[in-house]
């Protein structure tokens, strides 16, 4: 089960770097999101998988999806050339260094659970019930934290995305 | 399954993420990409909370997930005002402060 959903996961991130319409790129994501959401299954986290699926998969990537589509992907060239080029292939290196520094500084940690199945825990874990407690107890200030975060985020789109009709016609006046 | 397994799928995924953020040019797909580092992240960070067997690596996790949203909202707004002003959506060619 897990190299399935690891395999449909590598595959996803693969499809949304090296897919050339943008379009096609953020269905790979989905596709991404929905392997994860199996592999939280895995480790017990069955109330992080569901908001992976509703939340990601679902309300997140429709947001991308109309972007996409009112923005119009149009499919891009992936090889740049010239100066451009060598610093794509430049980032590729540096990328696989990453993977590299990352597993051996995992692999060199010398934790002794990392090769075991991890601990015991009793049937409640990640339960929605488990959870709740956590977050309105030992997390009550990160969780207002975040909720305040998303408040300013959603005021800073509605900021952003507004049109600028009366800047716009004092350039127009200006230009002409 | 092992719990050096998940780590090590994760560290992979951060990395073809990155590999994405540096070569891609579109910043739709750029924004794709941070999406899988920071699902990468917390992959990690639940494989963890396993390890360790409680639940404060999977709060860790859910407020990651706010934040990628915000992060989300804000980055398709500059997407849309950047679309609206006529300007190309390249970020080879976006090289200026001012717009």
């Amino acid at each position: 089960m897990f190299f399935v959903a690891a395999a449909g996961a590598l595959a996803g991130a693969l499809g949304v770097v090296t897919l050339r319409n943008p379009f096609y790129s953020v269905l790979a994501l989905i596709g991404h999101l929905v392997s994860l959401a199996v592999l939280f299954l895995l480790l017990r986290s069955e109330f992080l998988a569901a908001a992976q699926i509703v939340v990601y998969a679902g309300a997140i990537m429709v947001l991308y999806l109309f972007v996409t589509a009112y923005v119009g992907g149009a499919d891009q060239a992936l090889r740049r050339t010239g100066e451009a080029g060598a610093a794509g292939q430049l980032g590729m290196v540096m990328a696989g260094a990453l993977f590299v520094v990352i597993s051996l500084a995992v692999l060199g940690s010398s934790l002794d659970a990392l090769d075991t199945r991890g601990a015991e825990v009793e049937p409640g874990f990640g339960s929605p019930a488990e959870i709740g407690q956590l977050l309105l107890k030992k997390f009550l200030i990160p969780f207002e934290a975040a909720s305040f975060l998303l408040l300013v985020a959603a005021v800073c789109a509605v900021v952003l995305a507004r049109r600028r009709r009366g800047l716009d016609e004092d350039l127009g006046e200006v230009r002409s | 399954m092992d719990v050096v397994w998940f780590v090590v799928l994760s560290a992979l995924i951060f990395a073809i993420g990155a590999a994405g953020v540096m070569t891609r040019r579109s910043p739709l797909v750029i924004l794709l990409c941070t999406e899988l580092m920071l699902n990468a992240c917390n992959l990690a960070l639940l494989s963890f909370a396993r390890m360790h067997g409680s639940g404060d690596g999977q709060v860790f996790a859910l407020i990651v997930m706010v934040v990628a949203a915000c992060e989300v909202v804000i980055g398709l707004g500059l997407i849309v005002a950047i679309y609206r002003k006529r300007m190309p959506i390249d970020v080879d060619k976006l090289s200026e402060l001012r717009g």
